[in-house]
């Protein structure tokens, strides 16, 4: 097997040491940076993303999955930078002020950072200016925000009437999720799409993004 | 209160409680507060609930310690007063029914992912586990009952922590799948009856489901525990998957469609019926009604 897919496959099965040691052996062979991790990395996670969406695998393998992507980026990371490769795109994401749940959340950000795309995770609990002045500050394109409770969901609307006071709506996409959030509300509060999971939620950031390779 | 087990090995039917959160937020618990603390500040608002479910014809009592175990508890800074917080809330219900219920320890999920797929290490969660059963075993709670759970794994380290720590006290264990076109999953993977395998395995006395769902999709979950065990039946359904209505949320299904539905529940082996997200007082006492029409015994 090729080494690429080699790291794709590992990858799957969620095995970090060795998705770790085959990527520094692409990098010491001089495989450049950029195709190790379109047809390793995200390649490979592309198939967990999909996998989990036809729940053919669960949550357990996705986390494995992306811890072991996460240690291969950090490897790339530097390696990316240098060479002037440009992120994907980036993603500030966080649950609403109020809201403490978390783990949907975060399941979000491990897929949409598998697919390739940079994720600012501010956390829960997260206040609406936050969101807007973290979205400034790193020159995200996406904010994607997450509420369990009925109560907490307002803040999503502070957020894009915010996004409006600064002049930032329609060049920032905002993206909508959880339990109580339905297309109805995103459509009704002006947010550009609402996303019923994780794997939709990176289906939709890529929608955002038309492929340029 | 006793004979918890013997009433349902006879056939008795009996009505649990329904949501603790609105019943809070209607009572001044804000957003992002820990719906918990109440149990230090303001116990008889416990009481008042646990009154109107009474009332309603519950014959299960559930107390505010959901949240109760000192990880989760720790979100808020709190985990020093775990002890307190559980004891506080058995004893408010207990106050409450005076006898007239049993009273059921709640016990959710502590937050945290167990290692290798998060960062928590088993012990940890045991340990915190382990406190919890303590204070229901301390205080005097008839029943526990160990809720929402989406991993098995967590779920069997509560329950152990159950049967070690609260000795001779009969223990529910309920777990929240998720519908899919390939079936009934938690989040994590565990079918119906991997779930079903284990938990009898592990000692419990009662198994099912909570939350997730609304009371049809529990029709088919009840059916499926059916068929992979012996033991009393627990269902505890939403009031449906919320949804938007006039531009404000709402849980769709009434408390006569689900006191309808309930009666199908009966019928499927389920030997104890109660709410979750979006059922009130209203609905606990519609299903009380369709189940045992002759009222109160």
């Amino acid at each position: 097997m090729e080494l690429l897919e080699q790291i794709s496959f590992n990858l799957q099965n969620g095995l970090d040491d060795v998705v770790a040691a085959l990527t520094k052996d692409a990098i010491e062979k001089r495989i450049p940076p950029g195709e190790i991790l379109s047809d390793g990395l995200i390649a490979g996670m592309s198939i967990v993303g999909e996998k989990f969406k036809n729940h053919d695998i669960f949550l357990p393998d996705v986390l494995l999955a992306a811890r072991a992507m996460n240690g291969a980026m950090e490897m790339l990371k530097p390696l990316l930078i240098k060479e002037g490769i440009p992120i994907r795109g980036k993603v500030v994401i966080g649950s609403v002020k109020d809201d403490l749940h978390d783990i949907g959340k975060n399941l979000v950000a491990i897929l949409i950072k598998g697919a390739g795309f940079e994720v600012i995770d501010l956390g829960n609990d997260v206040p609406a200016e936050k969101f807007i002045s973290a979205a400034k500050e790193e020159n995200a394109h996406v904010i994607g925000m997450s509420a369990l409770l009925t109560t907490t969901m307002p803040v999503m609307k502070k957020v894009v009437d915010l996004a409006k006071d600064e002049g930032l709506y329609g060049k920032i996409r905002i993206i909508v999720g959880g339990a109580p959030v339905s297309k109805e509300y995103a459509l009704e509060i002006g947010a550009d799409a609402y996303s019923y999971d994780g794997a939709n939620a990176v289906e939709t950031v890529e929608s955002f993004f038309p492929v340029n390779n | 209160m006793n004979g918890f087990l013997e009433r349902l090995r006879n056939g008795s039917i009996l009505v649990a409680d329904g949501a603790m959160g609105t019943m809070l937020f209607e009572r001044g618990l804000k957003s992002g507060e820990c719906p918990e603390a109440i149990n230090l500040t303001r116990p008889s608002v416990l009481e008042e609930i646990a009154r109107l479910y009474l009332d309603a014809g519950a014959d299960i009592i559930q107390t505010n310690t959901f949240g109760g175990s000192p990880l989760k508890l720790a979100s808020y800074s709190l985990e020093e007063k775990a002890l307190l917080i559980n004891r506080n809330a058995v004893l408010a219900v207990k106050r409450a029914v005076s006898g007239r219920a049993y009273v059921s320890g709640s016990c959710g999920p502590c937050g945290k992912i167990l290692k290798p797929y998060g960062d928590t290490d088993p012990e940890d969660i045991l340990e915190s586990f382990e406190i919890q059963m303590q204070a229901f075993f301390e205080s005097g709670c008839d029943i526990i009952c160990i809720e929402t759970m989406m991993d098995l794994s967590e779920m069997l380290l509560a329950l152990r922590a159950a049967k070690e720590r609260a000795p001779g006290i009969p223990v529910m264990a309920t777990m929240t799948f998720d519908a899919t076109p390939k079936g009934f999953f938690t989040i994590m993977g565990d079918t119906i009856e991997k779930a079903a395998h284990s938990l009898e395995e592990a000692g419990a006395d009662v198994i099912g489901s909570n939350c997730g769902n609304g009371i049809e999709d529990m029709i088919r979950i009840a059916e499926e525990f059916r068929k992979r065990t012996t033991l009393p039946l627990i269902i505890q359904s939403n009031a449906g998957l919320p949804i938007i209505e006039n531009g404000r949320l709402t849980y769709p299904e009434s408390p006569e469609f689900m006191a309808s539905m309930a009666k199908k529940l009966v019928d499927s082996g389920v030997s104890i019926i109660g709410g979750c997200c979006g059922t009130g007082p209203a609905h606990i006492r519609a299903i009380k009604n369709a189940i045992s029409p002759a009222g109160p015994q």
